[in-house]
């Protein structure tokens, strides 16, 4: 059908064509002002409400709010949360996106990434690190520290240096990134160091006190997935202008809960196409095994439906160890995969190993329907109990039922039946 | 074809490209017949109605 092929160039043309740029740091009720009344609390994945969510997702918000000052301890904001006390909403609603459980409450600093093409913002809090953490469902004492140190520290920080310059731009630094053996989900060790190395000389112009640059360096440097979140929050500002393009059967959001993978369609509008999530076949660190993990979470896979992690595979055979994927040498099947069900390739984000092949780009609801090729996705693993945290990574498929139900969607879009 | 076209043919060596199912390309396989196996499945995993839906929309 040519309206949906002309749909699909504008739809892609506008990925190409984005300039995301990391523009600031500053507190989640200033990028998004909904969040400065009430307890209202931005979750990663659809729309889900308490008594659906698994126990990684509920030992985060539990923690949250013990961390905005909502509630005294953990049991009474557990207990609160099942009487309502909350209100729970995707990031994607509020122009956020969110590792993991993806917990975006009013004082966290969110990073704000500008796409300067389309003139749309994205925000995405600071990556944690590893281990016990939020995103993974942590939430003790050390975990709450953390995030009051994000706040009160690395976030202030952090906002004063990429105002003093200016903002760093994303995409050529994504280029140089996937050349250096990062697909930008679980594997963010080379961006990560460029990040610092373009931010480090305009923190040390704007830091009074050495002791807490030092601090924040540290932090950074030792954080190989600093920049995942920075990653995400680049995703969603490329994809958002991407939204609500008539005709359109381009994917412009893939995300899970924890519970529920949902995704968007462009030519559906913001209609979330919702199955149950999938469960991610990985490695485990030592002391644990698959009957404690968790299904598959977060908002992260914005950075799949952009080209990259799963889709980007071949540029870091390094991960397809970590994740358990098999061989390095077949890290690049995955991304040749991909290239079934992606509308085109990214020329500026190309795969040296691969003979300098694009990232595949567009998902194409069609494509994923008509191959039986469902997107491949890298992923942390969390334990399934609150509290615990990461216990792994791996690979895992986004269900086929979502892109099943969006083509019928779709089709009725478009005027069309099947009989 | 005629009978010597044929026993000609069948004295031959195979050149086998296996379409779809890959049990039949292991089988050659295993017997030392040289075989191409193509990954394909029927679009829509066989699905009536979402390969009638991909028909009318262009996949």
């Amino acid at each position: 059908m040519e309206a949906i092929e002309q749909a699909n160039r504008a739809a892609v043309g506008r990925m190409l064509e984005a300039d995301p740029v990391l523009i600031d740091v500053v507190p989640a009720c200033e990028a998004i002002p909904a969040l400065a009344d009430g307890r209202k609390i931005l979750h990663a994945g659809p729309p889900i409400e308490w008594d659906r969510m698994c126990g990684p997702m509920r030992g985060a918000i539990a923690g949250i709010a013990v961390f905005e000052g909502w509630s005294a301890g953990l049991d009474e904001a557990t207990a609160m949360a099942a009487e309502g006390a909350f209100e729970f909403h995707p990031n994607h609603h509020f122009g956020a996106v969110g590792p993991m459980t993806g917990m975006t409450t009013r004082s966290q600093p969110v990073m704000v990434v500008e796409n300067r093409t389309f003139a749309n913002r994205a925000y995405c809090t600071v990556n944690e690190g590893l281990g016990k953490v939020m995103r993974f469902g942590g939430n003790d004492a050390q975990v709450l520290k953390r995030l009051a140190w994000l706040r009160d520290v690395a976030g202030p920080l952090l906002a004063k240096a990429l105002r003093e310059c200016g903002g760093i731009p994303l995409k050529s630094l994504i280029a140089r990134g996937l050349s250096m053996g990062d697909e930008m989900h679980q594997r963010n060790v080379a961006c990560s160091g460029l990040l610092l190395r373009e931010l480090a000389p305009a923190l040390a112009r704007t830091s009074q006190d050495v002791q807490l640059l030092a601090e924040l360096l540290s932090f950074m440097g030792g954080n190989d997935q600093f920049f995942l979140n920075v990653g995400m929050a680049t995703g969603k500002a490329i994809m958002d202008p991407v939204r609500g393009i008539e005709c359109s059967s381009i994917v412009t959001a893939m995300s899970r809960n924890g519970t529920d993978f949902g995704i968007r369609v462009s030519g559906t509008g913001d209609t979330w196409f919702i199955a149950p999530v999938e469960m991610p076949e990985g490695l485990y660190f030592p002391g644990f095994t698959e009957t404690d993990s968790n299904p598959d979470m977060g908002d992260s896979t914005i950075v799949e439906t952009i080209g990259l992690g799963g889709f980007a595979m071949g540029a870091a055979p390094a991960v397809a160890g970590f994740v358990g994927a098999g061989a390095a040498s077949e890290a690049g099947n995955y991304t040749r995969a991909m290239t079934e069900i992606g509308y085109g390739e990214n020329p500026e984000w190309t795969i040296p190993a691969l003979d300098y092949l694009g990232v595949p780009t567009g998902i194409d609801i069609r494509l994923v329907v008509e191959t039986g090729i469902a997107p491949t996705i890298n992923t942390g693993i969390a334990h399934k109990e609150p509290g615990i945290g990461q216990i792994g990574a791996g690979v895992v498929r986004a269900p086929m039922d979502c892109f099943k139900q969006a083509l019928r969607a779709f089709a009725d879009e478009m005027g069309v039946s099947g009989q | 074809m005629d009978d010597n076209k044929l026993v000609e043919f069948l004295n031959a060596p195979l050149h086998v490209i296996n379409v779809g199912l890959e049990g039949f390309a292991e089988e050659l396989d295993a017997q030392g017949v040289p075989v191409v196996q193509v990954d394909w499945s029927p679009p829509a995993g066989g699905d009536p109605e979402l390969a009638a839906l991909l028909a009318k929309l262009g996949a």
